[in-house]
């Protein structure tokens, strides 16, 4: 049987949480920083992936193919391992600074597996729109890039926030895996922390800033579920 | 004088359905023409091929002398001509009444914001909806909203209008405020035509009525006739059934 005192002092050790907090704020900035510049990267690509996916028009048959092929192929593999193929990969093949930077290769590699997850809710949300919105719309002489733009995009989006969110939730946690390839941000400090002190208080510290963000966005996605669920009026089953 | 309107053998099939069967008919400037028939027997399919949502397989569909079923005719500017209203309204749920009606203005017509909500604004006000602008479609009754869509489809100033069972979807009550918009379209210079199970009103308002059997016109003729003295066996029949059901008064 484990000791409390014992887990107390190598997992909850007050002094060593306030030494080490700072560091561990200070490195989440960087935590931040990817999350900051890779989800409007993600939100602008998934949606330009799911409207090819979405296109009708059979010369476009080939780019449909290579939609297809690219969310099945990033999907199936795990994130890590992405991260490790092109963060440290393409790095590696020579290229000048600062393009040779682990931090800017694990962050495209970040957003090229979100982007494949993210474009699956907008094309689920796309789905989701009636076929006779979009016969309206043609009817009026709307193209179907107007179309697109005006009617379908508006409702699609609308409906996928709270799935959007989930994956938002998600990316802001996997931000942490691009420590593996070599940046300092929260997780890799705390490992630092924890070696010199011989301690697991600093992960403690990190899983604690994670939650800090990650239960209020979680909340609000559930709030928006409800709402949403409300807006189109199927009022609950008792 | 020519035709407004003129279809020749369309063919349309969904699979192996023949939906439309070799059907002609011409429709001349400002006529009213309805078509009768039981459910399934090709109304709505019909007026969409004629607004270019659907396909022919085979015949051809003129607006005056443009053919616009030909392979490579842009479908858009005909559309701007030729409007449709749909049984389930189809009113765009994320946009107010207003811009539901503004839309293909300022996005098709390239008009100002401006110029575009003042059309709309006499258009709702004509159909009795000028105290709902603003609102949103899911705020409205059934009949307010089919009225928004007639305004909606009337915003580009269309030369035929295509009614697809427009009363259908409405409870009871409501269905004589939507007609009222129709009869006050007839004699406006467009051309109508209407899909309906409203058996008094197509008699009261059409030129002409059309009764659709097996993908064609089994028979066609003035509305007295159709109804008074019908001489196919099978509007006969239908005739018979919708009498009896209650729905010709
Ligand atoms: N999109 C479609 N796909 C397959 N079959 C269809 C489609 N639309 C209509 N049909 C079929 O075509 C026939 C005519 O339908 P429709 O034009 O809706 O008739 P109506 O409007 O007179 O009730 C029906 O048998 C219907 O099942
Ligand atoms: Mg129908």
């Amino acid at each position: 049987m484990p000791r409390w005192d014992r887990v107390k002092a190598s997992f909850f050790d007050g002094e060593r949480l306030v030494d080490s907090m700072p560091r561990l704020l200070e490195a989440f900035v960087l935590d931040v920083k990817i999350f900051a510049w890779t989800t409007p990267a993600i939100l602008a690509v998934a949606l330009l992936l799911a409207i090819a996916r979405n296109t009708r028009n059979p010369a476009l048959f080939p780019l449909r193919i290579f939609v297809i092929a690219y969310t099945d192929v990033m999907r199936g593999v795990p994130v890590i391992l992405w991260i490790y193929l092109i963060g440290f990969g393409v790095p590696g093949i020579g290229l000048e600074r600062p393009w040779n930077s682990p931090l800017l290769w694990g962050s495209v590699a970040l957003g090229l597996t979100y982007s494949a997850y993210v474009a699956e809710v907008f094309r689920a949300g796309i789905d989701s729109v009636h076929e006779s919105q979009r016969a309206a719309a043609r009817s009026l002489g709307l193209s179907s890039a107007q179309t697109m733009r005006h009617v379908v995009l508006p409702q699609a989006i609308r409906r996928v926030v709270p799935p959007l969110m989930n994956d938002m939730v998600s990316l802001q946690k996997d931000v942490a895996l691009v420590s593996l390839i070599g940046p300092i941000e929260i997780l890799r400090q705390a490992g630092i922390d924890k070696s010199k002190f011989a301690n697991f208080t600093p992960y403690v510290g990190a899983a604690l800033v994670f939650l800090a963000i990650t239960i209020p966005l979680t909340r609000l996605t559930d709030w928006l579920l409800t709402r949403e669920r409300e807006r189109t009026g199927s009022s609950r089953v008792r | 004088m020519t035709d407004k309107l003129r279809l020749a053998n369309v063919t349309k099939h969904f699979g192996t359905n023949r939906v439309l069967d070799q059907l002609s008919i011409s429709v001349a400037p400002g006529e009213v023409v309805s078509f009768i028939g039981a459910s399934g027997s090709g109304k709505t399919t019909l007026l969409r091929c004629i607004n270019l949502l659907e396909t022919i397989d085979d015949g051809s569909i003129h607006l005056d002398d443009l053919e616009i079923t030909r392979v490579g005719v842009d479908a858009n500017p005909i559309r701007r001509r030729v409007g449709i209203v749909f049984q389930s309204f189809n009113l765009f749920p994320h946009m107010s009444v207003l811009r539901n009606t503004t839309l293909a203005l300022t996005e098709v017509l390239g008009n100002s914001r401006e110029e575009a909500e003042s059309t709309a604004r006499t258009l709702l006000a004509r159909f009795g909806l000028a105290d709902k602008f603003d609102s949103y479609p899911d705020r409205l009754s059934g009949g307010q909203q089919q009225r928004v869509a007639i305004a909606r489809a009337l915003a580009l100033n269309p030369e035929v209008l295509l009614l697809d069972e427009i009363t259908s979807a409405l409870d009871p009550e409501l269905v004589g405020e939507v007609l009222d918009v129709v009869r006050e379209l007839k004699g406006s210079g467009i051309t109508l035509l209407l899909a309906t199970h409203e058996m008094g009103f197509a008699r009261e308002i059409s030129d002409r009525v059309c009764f659709l059997a097996n993908g064609t016109i089994a028979e066609s003729g003035h509305p007295e006739q159709i109804f008074g003295d019908p001489q196919d066996q099978r509007t006969q029949q239908f005739l018979a059934r919708v009498i009896n059901s209650g729905r010709l008064n």
